[in-house]
């Protein structure tokens, strides 16, 4: 950071968990419902109600704690958090307060540098999300739509170990990508099931001493969570250097306009009057519990994306771009077996590029690609046994995406073998060398660079389908006579 | 027209010989509510036609031999159980207009056990008070002087069963809301250990410490009632996952070899002396039956009310936050704003007791305030259960009274909330522990009914049920009754 300020940055997830029922009740969760027909009594706190706790979003917070090396609280406490908001039926959140299930952990982020450093989170706690409240469409009024109210959520709160948007945001990608790859959260930005607060404030740099923080809510993107804190930075050093101070707020960002904007000051903010709740036991968790979690867990982007790297011998850098998501990583590892581990550069070279830029250019995801893993493989064993070339290959693969067949069918069908008999590539090659006897002579004389037009001529007599190593081999022996 | 007299036994017994019907049983309820109600206010609301129903369905299910052991008795239930289908207002202006679209666990046993609820019956607001003076629905009278309160907060329970209205009726005990009117009511009241009975359904005062229990004329017809409401509840996590004991079967079990403890710290000053020889006289006859009086101390039982009154606040603000005139009940129509909305819908909503403990419990929860009030009470209160469960290594069963005085007068104490809080001094400690308690009839000082006290530790029902049966077989204080009052009178 310019002008000897450091920026220090801790964030606040909000993953949804993936459970089909809420956390104390038993309406369903699904997004995008009618408003208020996901609701039962206990969500709308109608007089009488009770909580119960939902086994499987305690499971799913044990899953993300084991996958971060963080310790599982034997014992964790519900707490209400008191406030009135009309989108919150009971007058008080049930959350965790002093005592959360999830403690400690740490997360590996890796930089555009190529660079690495560690995370350390705080704590994950399980809590109940709020309803809506819609302020369009009602003139005069608000809407109210409860759907929501009382999804499971876990909220990650990580210490503040982050010294750049940058690394913020690459914290934020990193937490994404785990909470999906172990299957606790679908990730989905758009519907909110994934959103970040961030706390940003700035010190000199050098000092040890934590500046005035700022809370910045509800960032639902990687790309406004960076904004948003770039802007922050920007604005408390303009602060700090025109002498004033930095007051502790919250703000909201506004992407419109680029800024972020002051909501209520800490004088303003409510005080929760946090208290055990009273309806629900403390949770306590069993050994045995946190053992049956650990043996579902599957086996983590890191280590996978090492494992890549120590058996197939791929890239530090192409084996994170396969491991981006456990999909991804199951497709890759699926060419690889049924094309063989030789072929693992070349599998590897082809997921991340043809294959990657076909999804992206339809805005598919893995799981929806046109192109199954064992397709795929036919196509790369036809390159890796010289029936077709690298170029022709991507003509191949782009009429398998269109849905024309097999990697061999289209090959059969358009007639695109390889041309490698080499009496045939002979014949093209004497023809080529007899239409263009100048050529020869300058060749001859010195002048290299025509050797790639005499290789383009052999190609467009054979319609592209030369072998390019016997092309260059038969080529060079016969221009050399 | 005369009160019946008989126990739910003998009703149950009549109702399966059929020598009786329970259309005659619950008409026979409707009419009497009908004629003395007005002068009690026992009852918020009567609902005739769905229990005249519901005693035809069952006289249908008797006539065919499938009734259980309890189908046919009427009942009443304190308006702080939620009923399907019928208001539940827990004597608030806030729920005067609320329909409850489901029934309480508490509601859905007793009906699958065959009983018929004629009604729902007045209580202090939201179960708040000791005297049945807060609620929106006007005063409940004590049978016994009509110009005395019959205790809270489950007055109204107390007055319809003490004045022949119903048999028996739900109640709820949070600091000795069942004891305490059953003991100024003359009749008799228990409360189960906490998390025997289930509280879905039951509009929440304070979490850690309300229990439903039952307000009857004897100790076995409370045994036979409570059997059918207690039990694990799935809806409720604080429902405490263990087999009910049969506790019918336990009742005859003789005092002979039972050890009661009978605390100083219950005989104190504030103990009204006449009250202090029914107390004696009482002992007098557990002894003559063979039990054995011992000393125990409860050294901590002077904290119990100032922690009571630190733990019941806190979560009744939370409890109560609900009630915010957003999906049901009371919301003001002068509001301008959200804001305004909220504090005009509470402030017209809730009354004065009410509005005090919420006051109360949000400041003793509040930053600042919460380490020296809210977590020194929990502290506190563990002291106080520690004495009791230590106590428990000694003795079966603990006795002493259940109020300092007999029934005091209407208004008495209205303008002095710490003499009303007073009230609960020999009650509390018995919530804040978690333990059950039964307070059954043991005597008269001029001419009030005074309730003797027996504790036992938690899930030790069957002892206390046992011990106060065998004093009510050694006795006749449970079958008296009060006159009834003039008829038709609306005050």
């Amino acid at each position: 950071m310019s002008g000897g300020w450091e920026p220090v940055i801790g964030l606040e997830i909000h993953a949804q968990l993936a459970t089909r029922s809420k956390i104390f009740s038993g309406a369903a969760t699904a997004y995008g419902a009618a408003p208020n027909t996901q609701a039962c009594l206990v969500d709308l706190g109608y007089p009488g109600v009770l909580p119960v706790l939902n086994a499987e979003a305690v499971r799913l917070a044990v899953r993300f704690g084991l996958a971060i090396g963080a310790s599982i609280a034997s014992r964790s406490v519900f707490a209400r958090k008191n406030y009135f908001y009309p989108d919150l039926p009971k007058g008080y959140q049930i959350s965790q307060y002093e005592l959360p299930v999830v403690q400690g952990g740490s997360l590996r982020i890796e930089l555009d540098d190529g660079s690495s450093r560690t995370v350390r989170l705080t704590r994950a706690h399980l809590e109940e999300d709020a309803g809506k409240s819609l302020h369009e469409n009602f003139q005069g009024l608000s809407g109210i739509d409860l759907n929501r109210a009382g999804t499971p959520l876990l909220e990650i709160v990580s210490e503040p170990d982050m010294r750049s948007a940058k690394e913020a945001a690459a914290y934020m990608r990193r937490i994404h990508q785990l909470v999906r790859w172990i299957g606790i959260c679908d990730g989905n930005m758009q519907e909110g099931s994934f959103r970040c607060d961030a706390n940003v404030s700035v010190r000199p740099a050098g000092s040890t001493q934590l500046g005035t923080r700022t809370e910045i809510k509800n960032l639902n993107s990687f790309r406004f969570l960076e904004r948003a804190i770039l802007f922050e930075i920007d604005r408390q050093v303009g602060v700090l250097e025109d002498g004033g101070r930095i007051v502790q707020e919250t703000r909201l960002y506004d992407p419109e306009r680029d800024q972020t904007r002051s909501m209520r000051s800490k004088e303003e903010a409510n005080d929760y009057r946090y208290f055990p709740d009273p309806d629900l036991l403390p949770l306590e968790i069993s050994e045995a519990l946190v053992a049956e979690v650990r043996a579902t867990l599957p086996e983590l982007p890191d280590a996978r994306a090492q494992r890549l790297v120590a058996e197939a011998g791929l890239g530090a850098g192409e084996a994170a771009l396969l491991t981006a998501s456990r999909e991804l990583a199951d497709y890759f590892e699926a060419v690889l077996a049924a094309v063989g581990p030789g072929q693992a550069r070349l599998a590897a070279t082809w997921v991340n590029g043809e294959l990657a830029a076909a999804l992206n250019r339809d805005s598919l995801g893995i799981e929806a690609a046109r192109v199954d893993a064992q397709a795929l493989a036919g196509l790369l064993a036809r390159i890796a046994d010289q029936t077709i070339s690298g170029k022709i290959a991507k003509e191949v693969f782009e009429a398998m995406w269109a849905g024309e067949g097999s990697a061999d069918q289209i090959i059969d069908r358009k007639g695109l073998r390889q041309i490698t008999d080499s009496s045939a590539l002979e014949q093209v090659i004497d023809q080529v060398i007899a239409a263009n006897p100048g050529q020869v002579a300058e060749y001859r004389a010195g002048k290299d660079k025509l050797f790639g037009f005499f290789v383009g001529q052999v190609m467009k007599l054979t319609a592209g389908k030369g072998n390019p190593a016997q092309v260059n081999e038969l080529l060079r022996r016969k221009l050399a006579s | 027209m005369q009160g019946d007299d008989r126990s739910i036994a003998e009703l149950a017994r009549a109702l399966r010989e059929r020598s009786t019907s329970s259309r005659e049983l619950v008409a026979a309820s409707l009419a009497r509510i009908e004629r003395f109600d007005g002068a009690l206010n026992a009852f918020i609301t009567v609902t005739p036609e769905q229990a005249l129903a519901a005693a035809d369905a069952a006289d249908a299910r008797l006539a065919r031999g499938e009734g259980g052991p309890l189908t046919g008795v009427p009942i009443a239930h304190k308006d702080i159980f939620c009923t399907r289908g019928i208001a539940t207002t827990c004597a608030s202006k806030m729920l005067a207009n609320f329909i409850s679209p489901y029934d309480a666990t508490v509601v859905e046993r007793l009906a699958a056990a065959g009983l018929v609820c004629v009604g729902k019956t007045n209580m202090d607001e939201f179960a708040m008070g000791s005297s049945n003076e807060t609620s929106f629905f006007g005063p409940v009278r004590n049978p016994w002087d009509l110009e005395r309160s019959p205790g809270g907060s489950s007055g109204g329970s107390a007055a319809a069963v003490a004045a022949g209205l119903v048999p028996a009726a739900t109640g709820t005990d949070t600091g000795g809301s069942i004891r305490q009117p059953a003991a100024l009511s003359g009749i008799t009241g228990f409360k189960p250990s906490y998390g025997r009975v289930s509280r879905y359904g039951m509009i929440a005062f304070a979490s850690s410490l309300d229990q439903a229990g039952i307000l009857a004329r004897s100790a076995e017809d409370a045994a036979l009632l409570v059997e059918a409401m207690a039990g694990f509840d799935p809806r409720d996590s604080t429902s405490a996952d263990l087999p009910v004991p049969h506790y019918v079967a336990e009742l005859g079990r003789p005092l002979a070899g039972r050890r009661i403890g009978v605390p100083p710290e219950f005989f104190d000053a504030g103990l009204d002396a006449g009250c202090a020889a029914r107390l004696r006289e009482a002992l007098d006859v557990l002894r003559q039956l063979g039990a054995e009086i011992v000393d125990v101390s409860l050294p901590h039982l002077g904290l119990s009310v100032p922690t009571y009154y630190i733990v019941a606040p806190a979560e009744a603000s939370s409890n109560l936050a609900r009630f915010d005139g957003v999906r049901f009940g009371h919301r003001s129509t002068a509001a301008s704003s959200l804001e305004e909305m909220y504090k005009r819908s509470r402030q017209e909503g809730f009354g004065a007791e009410v509005r005090r403990r919420i006051m109360t419990g949000t400041y003793v929860l509040s930053t600042g305030y919460y380490d020296a009030y809210y977590l020194q009470a929990q502290k506190a209160r563990k002291l106080i259960a520690e004495d009791l469960r230590r106590a428990f290594d000694r003795v079966d069963v603990i006795a002493g009274p259940t109020t300092p005085t007999p029934a005091f007068r209407l208004g008495e104490k209205t303008d002095d909330p710490v003499q009303m809080y007073l009230n609960d001094i020999y009650t509390i400690a018995v919530n804040l522990a978690g333990v059950p308690g039964i307070s059954v009839p043991c005597g008269f000082v001029d001419g009030l009914p005074v309730g003797l006290q027996l504790i036992g530790p938690a899930f030790g029902e069957a002892a206390v049920l046992n011990v106060a049966h065998q004093y009510q077989c050694a006795t006749d204080w449970h079958r008296r009754r009060p006159a009834d009052p003039p008829a038709g009178v609306k005050r």
